[in-house]
């Protein structure tokens, strides 16, 4: 793009960009970054875009919150309301609270930002969760990715706690009736209970400093902490580069997809402005924390209907279903089991979700590398404790709603309560059982494909007099496909070198024939060859 | 004796597409079958119709372009939705029609550009596909056991395996240099009050009338007719200049009156009541949401948060929910001039359990 | 060849079908115009013995058997004696009552009864003893302090109702309804009665001035739309966690397969 001056044999006039980059590189070296990244292929599946909605709408989170920063003022100093709200006016409430309703009502498109900052908190929690799923099914946690697995749980963590202290800042009826829930939570834990409540609200209840060190902790230490395991979660995803699904020319030593310059920077840049629209959409047209109606914080009235935001739901609905009376004294000590049950669940399910790649490493004993995402059907066990786990969150999730679900549904809340509790105990095991029966099913009905085509939907009558209809066998690159993925016997267990059988062992080889007992294995090319000679 | 299973020199055939060697590691579990299939490579390029006809490139190239042109659009209404609909009049419908204009613009400005690059993406950028090579994540032998030289080296110079009084003292000065900034935390509390005599008691006393939340006017016998629900709170709270929202976290009351042959008092709270009248703590003892709603004939007291349900006429003990202890009852009786005041104070405390509580 | 327009002598197609319309619009406005004069919408005078026996007549043919012929009561529904006008209005004028069925919860339908047969139950009923009247139009309409009564509302009303008055659960089935399409007398006479399991708010605890506060904010609620837009119903954070998931995420999620796909 040089074009050489007529004139006189002056130095050579370059384009602006060469000019700027050839300036960029010589102070930084970045060339060696645009060689080595630039046509990097990226796998293209939609379900590895989910990871991005997270990435772009905590954008959006980033940019509309350091707005709101601008005009939201943390403080429980008492005020009286002087703002545009008329049912409001002359309230006395925090200027927390009063801050917040002046971007509502008296700043022009602070309600739009407001809106769009808690829209987006909620989208990235639930693709947060949508991206882990996704994760789990097609076993992207394996080897080496396991530590990305891990960052990605505190993510989700911390995602959650940004969106808890987030909502509690206006200092209203709702959250505000949320912070006297954990305060008492807080205080039913053993020995450190009061201490610890005493230290979070500095004194009593409410008190006038937690929403200064909820902002802290929203707008310093929790961002960065995001911010920096973010950075962290991609970097590896560019060591480790993305799993892909089994395919025609897919190996497990390459990676095939879109250059990431120019197609993948369009289809995920576009996607980006996408994401950001959405929102914006979801913005201009629904209300969401409508705190001028909810009022300030006050320990005394309470709305029908109090629930936190979604992604709170599982915790608060694990308080609502335990049965009445699980609490009693002791040794002069008060042991609140109705609130310790709950948590103490919570927190082995949680430690189940971040351990379960090592414990599904451990049972296969398999150390290679793993690059070819599995589809959720060839794994069965662990698709169907997937299937368990969703159930027993989603009942959790459920229960958090258990007076909506009575009033619209016209039930009582009492069976509400009653059902959800079975379908938080009993549920995950039939979720089970049919998911892993339907994922056996599935493997099955593969094999019959590979082994005798797929119907084809023609009826054809053969001179004797019978009909048949024409199976329509696959092409090679379909039936890769169908026949590419591993299989895996349970352990057999054999005595170590000192000759004993360790309880380890025993452990693993049970939980290795729970695993893998029933399976099914893909068609080889000796069992296609034997069912086609078995029919001509 | 390998107490595994199929190690890789099990597997029979040198298969590239089960490249089982090519990264080091065991199979474990797995099962390599000698007879697999082979990966059948790459399918042929499909061309697009962009590809293919020049009319249709032509039409995505328009569709393209007249997105970024929309995009274009919705930011200068974005602009002009922000100077035309001004929310100054106290109108409400004003914020509702700026929220929305303002926001339809950004949409299309931020949707313009998304659809049309990606549109861009799909259908006119060369769709040939990248081929990278995944190498093993692992650093090879060489840059392996160079690490471990430079350590060994840097171990040798340092004598830090050697000299193991200055390793245990250095790695017990690390391990608690952080203390200190620990206990600063002690800080976020007062250092002057202590939780449990806090919790333990209320601003009710003798004598406190009860007064009508949130005005504060002091309640008569007479005002509290059958069926009915008051809001209580101390009177004087609300002259509180501080701590007004901390002690109504504890003293708030609920006050109801019964058909006295419908009440079962506990033994010993027989005159806790007046006449019917029965005063309880409005503070839940499940994790401490207000327990506001009454319903009058059932006399069930329901909190809204987790659905725990207490029965007035017996001492307000839990008949649902998750919650334990029954809610605490305010000794009341009637003054000289009709209205009701306090007997004491709780004589426990009120609001959620916690540890010391006994 | 032509084609030449004959007459035929047959009636057009259509004749038949403008004949009825022309005779249903004759005998329809002849009725309008001679009928609207003749049903008066008469407002009832409480103190005429004409609207109390009126009142008496209704009563006995379609609450005595439940309440008892005297109103005294029966197995099957309370007494009425003292509960006032109010009560009356406010359970037949929103159609709870005469009840659909037994229960705690008597349902809100269609009342069954005109304004008119309404106010002459509600007198008769007043009649038989002292209770809350039909509250004065300056209470009831609102022009109140609406600041006061949302934060008495917050206080009183909103654990039951939602804050926004979208309604609630109560124990055991019942539910405490929403307010949005409620008249301001009617929720008066709710406030000033206690209605089945609502408690009574008397004018000592609630005075006339603060239920004409309240009523100001729920006419405020009622006639100003929120200012982020639609409100899901009023429902809080469970409405707004179920449309993200379902329509924010579900529409995120069929443009990520739109755009993986490969193009044509």
């Amino acid at each position: 793009m040089s074009t050489v001056s007529t004139r006189s044999p002056a130095p050579v006039k370059r384009s602006f960009t060469a000019g700027a980059s050839e300036y960029l590189n010589d102070r930084t070296g970045i060339a060696v970054a645009i060689k080595g990244l630039g046509r990097k292929a990226f796998p293209d599946h939609w379900s590895f875009l989910l990871g991005e909605v997270a990435l772009f709408s905590f954008v959006v989170i980033l940019i509309s919150g350091t707005f709101l920063t601008f005009f939201f003022q943390a403080s429980m100093a008492e005020v009286h309301y002087d703002g545009s709200y008329v049912p409001l006016k002359g309230v006395e409430m925090s200027v927390a609270m009063a801050s917040t309703l002046d971007i509502s009502f008296d700043i022009r498109g602070g309600l739009f930002v407001r809106q769009m900052h808690h829209w987006a908190a909620l989208l990235f929690v639930a693709a947060i969760g949508l991206h882990m799923l996704r994760v789990f099914f097609t076993g992207a946690f394996r080897k080496p990715r396991e530590i990305n697995w891990v960052f990605g749980f505190i993510l989700f963590v911390l995602a959650m706690a940004e969106g808890f202290t987030g909502y509690s800042l206006p200092d209203d009826l709702l959250s505000g009736n949320g912070l006297r829930i954990i305060d008492g939570l807080v205080k039913g834990m053993p020995i450190i209970g009061t201490w610890t409540s005493f230290l979070i609200f500095g004194g009593e209840f409410p008190g006038t400093e937690i929403v200064g060190r909820l902002y802290s902790l929203h707008i310093l230490l929790l961002p960065a902490l995001l911010v920096a395991l973010i950075g962290v979660h991609v970097v590896y995803v560019f060591i480790h580069k993305h799993t892909q699904f089994a395919g025609p020319g897919r190996q497990p030593m390459n990676s095939v997809g879109p250059p990431i310059l120019p197609i993948y920077a369009a289809k995920a840049g576009g996607f980006m402005f996408i994401i950001w629209g959405v929102i914006s959409l979801i913005a201009a047209t629904f209300t969401i924390n409508p705190i001028w109606n909810y009022g300030p914080y006050d320990p005394s009235p309470v709305s029908a209907g109090t629930q936190p935001d979604w992604y709170i739901g599982f915790a608060d609905g694990a308080l609502r279903l335990i049965p009445p009376g699980w609490e009693f004294v002791w040794l002069d000590r008060t042991w609140s089991f109705n609130i310790l049950v709950p948590l103490i669940a919570i927190g082995i399910f949680l430690v189940l979700v971040v351990a379960y790649p090592f414990i599904e490493a451990w049972v296969k004993g398999d150390h290679r590398e793993h690059h070819i995402a599995d589809r959720p059907r060839n794994a069965p066990t662990r698709t169907a404790i997937g299937a368990a786990g969703v159930t027993f969150y989603a009942g959790l999730w459920a229960a958090a709603s258990s007076d909506i679900l009575a009033t619209h549904f016209s039930l009582t809340m009492e069976g509400v309560i009653h059902a959800l509790q079975a379908v938080t105990v009993i549920g995950p095991f039939v979720a089970y059982f049919i998911t892993k029966r339907v994922c056996l099913a599935l493997q099955k009905k593969d094999r019959e494909i590979v082994l005798h085509g797929y119907e084809s939907g023609r009826i054809v009558k053969l001179p004797g007099g019978e009909f048949i209809e024409v199976h329509q066998p696959l092409d090679e690159y379909e039936r890769w496909r169908l026949v590419s993925q591993e299989s895996y016997e349970p352990l057999m267990l054999r005595p170590n070198s000192r000759g004993k059988i360790t309880v380890g062992q025993r452990v693993r080889a049970s939980l290795s024939r729970w695993f893998f007992e029933d399976r099914i294995a893909p068609v080889t090319k000796g069992e296609l060859e034997a069912s086609h000679s078995a029919h001509h | 004796m390998a107490q595994d299973d199929h190690s890789g020199s099990e597997v029979a055939a040198a298969d590239s597409s089960h490249a089982a060697q090519d990264f080091a590691g065991s199979t474990g579990t797995a099962v390599i079958p000698y007879d697999a299939f082979e990966n059948p490579g790459f399918e042929p390029h499909r061309p697009r119709v962009t590809d293919e006809e020049p009319k249709r490139e032509k039409r995505a190239q328009r569709t393209v372009y007249t997105l970024f042109y929309l995009s274009v659009l919705g930011s200068v209404w974005a602009i002009a939705a922000y100077m035309l609909f001004p929310i100054e009049s106290n109108d409400v419908d004003a914020v509702r029609l700026n929220n929305m204009f303002i926001g339809f613009g950004a949409t299309l400005a931020l949707l313009g550009i998304g659809f049309g690059a990606v549109h861009w993406g799909k259908s006119l950028m060369t769709s040939a596909e990248s081929i990278d090579t995944r190498h093993p994540i692992a650093s090879s032998e060489a840059t392996r056991a160079g690490a471990v030289e430079v350590f060994r080296q840097a171990d040798e110079e340092s004598g830090f395996s050697r000299r193991t009084v200055i390793r245990n003292s250095l790695i017990g000065a690390l391990l608690v240099f952080p203390l200190p900034a620990v206990v600063l935390f002690r800080g976020l509390a007062p250092q002057d009050e202590l939780p449990v005599p806090l919790l333990s008691h209320t601003m009710w006393k003798k004598g406190t009338r009860l007064a009508l939340d949130p005005s504060g006017v002091a309640i008569q016998a007479s005002d509290v007719t059958i069926g009915s629900v008051f809001h209580v709170i101390p009177e004087g709270l609300n002259d509180l200049e501080q701590g007004r929202l901390e002690e109504k976290a504890k003293a708030a009351v609920l006050l109801m009156r019964l058909e006295p042959n419908e009440l079962n008092p506990a033994p010993g709270r027989e005159n806790w009541g007046y006449d019917g009248i029965v005063a309880y703590s409005k503070i839940c003892t499940h994790v401490g949401c207000p327990v506001a709603l009454y319903e009058q004939h059932t006399h069930h007291l329901l909190c809204p948060c987790h659905q725990s349900q207490f029965d007035v006429a017996n001492n307000c003990e839990v008949i649902f929910g998750p919650a334990k202890r029954p809610l605490p009852q305010l000794p009341i009786a009637v003054d000289d001039e009709g209205y009701l005041v306090a007997q004491s104070d709780f004589t426990e405390p009120v609001g959620p359990s916690f540890w010391e509580r006994n | 060849m032509t084609r030449t327009k004959r007459r035929t002598g047959r009636r057009h197609p259509l004749a038949t079908v403008a004949l009825l319309a022309l005779g249903l619009v004759f005998t329809g406005g002849a009725y309008a115009a001679l009928s609207s004069g003749t049903v008066a919408q008469a407002e009832a005078d409480p103190t005429s013995q004409e609207t109390i026996e009126q009142g008496k007549k209704l009563f006995q043919a379609n609450c005595a058997t439940c309440h008892g012929l005297a109103a005294q009561g029966t197995g099957t529904g309370p007494s009425l004696i003292g509960v006032g006008a109010a009560a009356v209005d406010f359970q037949v004028g929103t159609g709870r009552m005469p009840m659909q069925m037994q229960g705690p919860q008597a349902q809100q339908k269609p009342p069954q009864f005109t304004d008119e047969q309404v106010k002459q139950l509600a007198y008769y009923v007043a009649s038989l003893g002292p209770g809350p009247e039909i509250p004065a139009d300056h209470l009831a309409n609102g022009g109140g302090d609406a600041a006061n009564g949302a934060e008495l509302f917050r206080v009183n009303c909103a654990m039951c109702h939602n804050v926004a008055g979208a309604g609630g659960a109560l124990t055991e089935g019942k539910f405490a309804p929403a307010l949005t399409d409620v008249s301001g007398v009617h929720i008066y006479e709710a406030m000033v009665t206690g209605p089945q399991n609502m408690p009574v708010f008397n004018d000592l605890n609630i005075s006339p001035e603060d239920k004409r506060d309240i009523i100001t904010y729920l006419k405020y609620v009622q006639d100003n739309r929120s200012p982020g837009g639609f409100e899901l119903g009023s429902l809080g954070p469970v409405a707004e966690g179920l449309f993200i998931w379902i329509f924010g995420l579900g529409a995120i999620v069929a443009i990520t397969v739109w755009i993986t796909a490969k193009s044509n």
